[in-house]
Formats: C-alpha cells, structure tokens, sequence
C-alpha cells in the first residue's frame, strides 16, 4: 500500500544507470570522441557554449555527448559548471572592429572597405539530403588563399561619420553582470544585451520574427554581420599593462533601423545590436531585432504593446535553463497540493448540491 | 576502500563544503539577515545556477547551503515524505558535499529543507526549516509585473487580492484556494508561505523554529523568525479554515495529521495515508507501545 512514495533511492539509482546505458546505443558502434563533436558538430557546439556562457569547445562537446545530443540538457550541464568556477578579473572589451573575420556581409552596401566576405555558410546550398555524406571518408578540399589583412572597420561607422546613425553614447559605467547580481526593472540595457545573448535561440528567433510581422514592426537591414576571432585581453594590476589570454570566435550583427526625428532632432537611423559566442548568425540577428524592440522608451517611440517591446516578458522569459526547470518541475510529485484541491472541489461540489435541491 | 567510495571522496574535495563557494555563502547570508529583519519582504539575490533544474528547488538547497555547518543533522521533505525521489536526491547532494549527518526524525534535525509541508511534529527554538519556492510573489497571479508588484507591497496595496478572495466566496461560496494560501506577516507584507496545503498554515504563526524561503528561479529569498505573527488572509464573516481529509491514516490511524488519498484497487477504491512519513512511524510506535502496555 506505501509503494506510491517509497523506493525513491532505488528508482533513482536504477533510472541513471539505464539512461547511461541508453547513452552509449548499441556498443558494435564505436563510441562517439570529444573530437568528433567539437570538429564536426561545431554549430550545436557553438550554441552551447553561448547559451552555456562559458567558453569552453571541449566542455562543450562532453556535455553534448552527456546529453545524448539534448542541447538545452547540454546548456545547462555548462552552467552548472560555470557556477563553480571562481570570477578572479573581467576582460577587457572585446574589439570587434580588429576582428579576423571569417564572414563578413553587409545587406545595405554592395560594395565595402574590407570588402564582403561570405565564408562558410548555408545561405545559398541547395537543401538537397547530401547522399554523398553516407559513405564519405575523404574530407573535401577547398581552394585556399593568403588572409587579406586589409581593415575591415564597421560598416555602420560609415553612417556615423555624416551623422546619419546614432551614435551609441558611452554612460561610462561598468556594464552589469546579470549572474552576479539579480535584475530588477526597469533594467540597463547592458544587463539587457547579456540576457539576450545567453537567451534561447527558439525564444528569441519567435520574438524576433513578430517585430517583422508587425508587433512592434522596426524595418531591420543588415548593416553587418561579421563572424571571426577576437583577442581577449586582462589587464593585469601587479604590471599595468594587458595580456592576451583567449582568442574566440564571435557573431556580431548591427542592423540599421530608422526612427522619426523631432522638431529638434532631425531623423536618424538606429542600430540593434546582436553579440554572441561562436558562429551563431540565426541567434545574433534575432538578438539584434530585439534588442532594437526594447529600445522603445529610450528613443521615444511608442509602446503598441507588442511582447517584443515589453522588457520584464522578454528578459524573464527568454532563458531556457529557468524556462525548462520550471515547465518540468511539474512532474515532481504534487500530491499534497492535489489533496488539497480534491478536498475543496468536493466540498464546494456538496455545498452545491444542497443548494440545488433547496 | 571499493570504487564508489573513491569518487565520492575526490567529489567532496572537488567542491567546497555544501557545494557553493564562501563568497557566494556569503551573498545569501547576507540576503538571509535582511530578510529576517524585514519579516515577509521578498529580498532579492544572485541565485546560482545549481546542478539540479530550476524548480526542482535550487531556491531552499542555496539557503541550506548557506546555513549549514558541519554539526547539523538534515532532514529533507518532499510532499511530507523523507523518501520521495526528490528529498532523496537533495539529501543525497548534501550528504556527498557536506558530509553532514542525516535523519529522518522531525525532532532530531536542526535543519529541515521541505517541499510542500511543514512537518506535523511541533517544531523548537534553534531549527531552522527551509522552503521551496517556486514563486514567491503571492500577488503574481493577479498582476505578472514584477514592477507592479514592488509597488503594491510597498504601499501595502493589497485591495486586489481582498477582492479575489471575496469573488471566490461570492461565486462559490468558499475561498478557491487550497494551497499557496496567502499570509500576513506580522501584520505587514502579504506573504506567500509557499504551495503548502493550508491545513499547514496555522503552523506557521508564531513558529519558535527560524523560517527561511528560496526561490531560486525567481533570485528572492524572504523569511520569518522565531515568534512571528502570521495571519492567513480571511474575512471576519468567513474566517480561514485549515482543511483535510476527513478520514484516518489506514497505516497509523492518525485523524489529526494531513493525509494523501491513495487508490488501492482497480475499481478506484481509496485509502487515505499520512503525508509525513516521520509523523507516521512515530504514532505507529506509539501505538504498539500502548497496545504493549494493554
């Protein structure tokens, strides 16, 4: 009779170890290496560790591998891990302008300082099942040619040089670290720009595509989006000077948006703005679309209650390790509170029947 | 010393006494004095990311984390019982990463981290109950803002949830909640004690025990102390009953404690079993030592 809630540490015990089981398929198939996630599955890799917020390849792909290929599991393996690593300094900010970049197109000038760069991406393969892939062995070879050095600035200081872009004031105080301190609202766009580039790309990419369709519409051209590596630099104290310590790669994506001038602000475009670990475009540009939706109060425009506008919906619904503990937690036992409601809707049910009869 | 045992051991020295680091201890101990000082208020907090899910009560194992000390028994509820996955596997995290004596017994702990109950043996001065929170704000159903919200606890603007507890009865004559049931603390901030059924409720008043709550999702913990009163919300004409299932424990044979309707056969028949499993063995032995004496 008192099997419902017994044997919870045999059943947890027996659980994990048939999953492992799971985890490993069929053994006559050679066991998956770290190696052949992080050089091959890169994408899922690269989501991991910006939705993980740790850097981390090798990291990355063991929790991919743990996961059974889950990445939001996987995601959250990487934070869980990322709690216990002590916070000694913050970098430097990154500079993206020296960036070494691996893409780099632009949707609103055809011709570019730097030039565009497509590099390796989807946008224009045939979606056509590669049958080849089966029995391929050999990797396939593409033309090589020299890095061309030459800068590369960003394509939207050229709008900021006739002041047609806003320019993006420098408040001059240290951006906030939302894992560290709790966000409340109204929020700072930095802790902003950090929520979203943790948040889930499904959420995000949602959210994004409703600002096109009208909810809160804010016409977006790509200004640019470049992917490459970036230094990391520390300053270090004890020698005032500032050392490379990392070199990673980056998605960063500015779009050019327009808003209405006033009687004494003649009109300018504005900038959303997308950053995000590894080569992540889908997830940068959604970034991008929204951080310009919530920018609403700041440039005076109206709010049509669209959710893309609304600050508290976006940054509190938009992390998917919060959003999947709490949607699963619900398959925890909840036979007290159930109790508890058998007991009142019985009650109000009696209640109601005397009252019918009378 | 067999493999298992090793492992454990290189875990333990991996990771820092009750898992998180001194600093972070810190920051929630410091939340923990404010919210104690400030019976009720939500305080908010930099909660960790945990190696279990949000809602699988990260909230209560930070502020465990950050009150234990190696002297401490622990006991760990879920639903009232020590062995339901859940307790199992918070006990179980604290035993690897503490190394702090368990038990199972009410009166044996010094901190007792629970979902969904207040256990049923009174508890004493010098325990400390830990709760799990999934969302601490009582008047989030009524208002989503968190901003809004800040502000009616502020001003004490609490007209919004009167009115739902009125359009309950007026509609059907009771008030529809049956847990989560809303509290005043010390007669000022509108508390939510968390979803405890509301039989729990009146446990709470004036408790010698210390009261703490994380929410660990929501980044809020809040708390109340020894001796605090708290009033569940009702009405002078339709005063707050504590509610329960009006049956005996079919194990112990208890009628005072909260019970869980189980069904026993394929024909739906019920049977009705304490929620606290401690309670439960404790009145069993009692009884065999009456029926002993006889």
């Amino acid at each position: 009779m008192y099997v419902a809630v017994k044997g919870g540490e045999v059943a947890i015990d027996n659980a994990h170890s048939w999953m492992s089981e799971i985890r490993r398929g069929d053994t006559s198939i050679p066991n998956l290496s770290l190696d052949q996630i992080s050089e091959q599955l890169t994408l899922g890799v690269d989501r991991v560790m910006s939705e993980g917020s740790l850097y981390d390849k090798d990291l990355a792909a063991l929790a991919i591998k743990q996961s059974r290929g889950d990445l939001i599991e996987a995601i959250f393996l990487l934070r869980a891990y990322r709690t216990t690593l002590t916070r000694f300094s913050y970098s430097k900010p990154v500079n993206t302008a020296n960036m070494t970049c691996l893409r780099r197109i632009s949707a609103t000038f055809k011709d570019i300082p730097g030039g565009q760069k497509l590099g390796p991406t989807f946008d224009y393969t045939h979606r056509l099942l590669d049958f080849k892939l089966l029995a391929e062995n050999e990797a396939p070879i593409s033309p090589t040619k020299k890095y061309n050095d030459n800068k590369m600035p960003h394509v939207l200081s050229f709008l900021n040089q006739e002041d047609l872009m806003q320019n993006e004031k420098d408040n001059n105080l240290d951006p906030i670290d939302i894992t560290r301190e709790p966000i409340s609202y109204p929020t700072s766009r930095s802790a902003r720009l950090q929520a979203l580039s943790r948040g889930d790309e499904g959420f995000l990419l949602g959210l994004a595509y409703s600002t096109q369709r009208g909810y809160a519409r804010n016409h977006a051209f790509v200004g640019e989006l470049r992917i490459g590596i970036v230094d990391v630099e520390l300053h270090i104290p004890e020698l005032d000077f500032e050392i490379n310590v990392a070199e990673i790669i980056l998605t960063e994506c500015e779009t050019v948006n327009q808003f209405q001038g006033s009687k004494i602000e003649p009109p300018q475009f504005t900038r959303g703005y997308g950053l995000v670990f590894g080569q992540t475009e889908r997830k940068a540009l959604a970034m991008a679309l929204i951080d310009r939706a919530l920018r609403w109060k700041e440039l005076g425009e109206d709010y049509s209650g669209a959710p893309a506008q609304d600050e508290e919906f976006v940054i509190s619904h938009c992390d998917n390790i919060q959003a999947t503990g709490f949607l699963e937690h619900i398959k925890l036992p909840h036979y007290v509170d159930f109790q508890s409601e058998l007991e009142l809707i019985r009650k109000i049910r009696a209640d109601a029947k005397v009252n019918m009869k009378r | 010393m067999n493999e298992m045992s090793k492992n454990e051991n290189i875990d333990i020295q991996i990771y820092n006494f009750a898992y998180l680091d001194e600093n972070t201890k810190r920051m929630i101990r410091r939340a923990l004095l404010k919210a104690l000082c400030i019976p009720g208020y939500q305080v908010p907090f930099s909660s960790r990311e945990m190696p279990m899910p949000y809602g699988w009560g990260t909230g209560g194992i930070q502020v465990t984390s950050a009150c234990l000390i190696p002297k401490d028994v622990l006991k760990v509820i879920d639903q009232g019982a020590d062995d339901t996955t859940n307790a199992v596997s918070i006990r179980k995290f604290f035993q690897k990463t503490a190394n702090v004596a368990v038990t199972e017994k009410t009166s044996d702990a010094s901190l007792i981290q629970t979902r969904h109950r207040i256990p049923e043996t009174k508890l004493k001065e010098k325990q400390i109950l830990v709760y799990q929170v999934p969302i601490p704000e009582p008047l989030r159903f009524l208002e989503p803002r968190e901003t809004e919200t800040r502000k009616m606890h502020a001003l004490s603007e609490y007209g919004l949830m009167y009115v739902k507890l009125y359009e309950d009865i007026a509609k059907h004559g009771h008030i529809e909640t049956a847990y989560a049931y809303p509290v005043k603390t010390n007669g000022n901030y509108v508390t939510d004690p968390s979803p405890i059924p509301k039989f729990d409720n009146p446990k709470m008043n004036n408790s010698p025990a210390i009261q703490l709550f994380g929410a660990g999702r929501e980044q809020r913990i809040y708390a109340i102390p020894p001796y605090t009163n708290v009033k569940s919300l009702d009405f002078e004409d339709y005063p707050f009953e504590a509610m329960k299932a009006n049956f005996k424990c079919s194990i112990c044979g208890s009628s005072d404690s909260y019970l869980d309707e189980i069904i026993v056969s394929d024909d739906g028949k019920r049977s009705y079993i304490c929620s606290d499993t401690d309670y439960c063995k404790e009145q069993t032995k009692l009884n065999s030592k009456k029926e002993d004496q006889l």
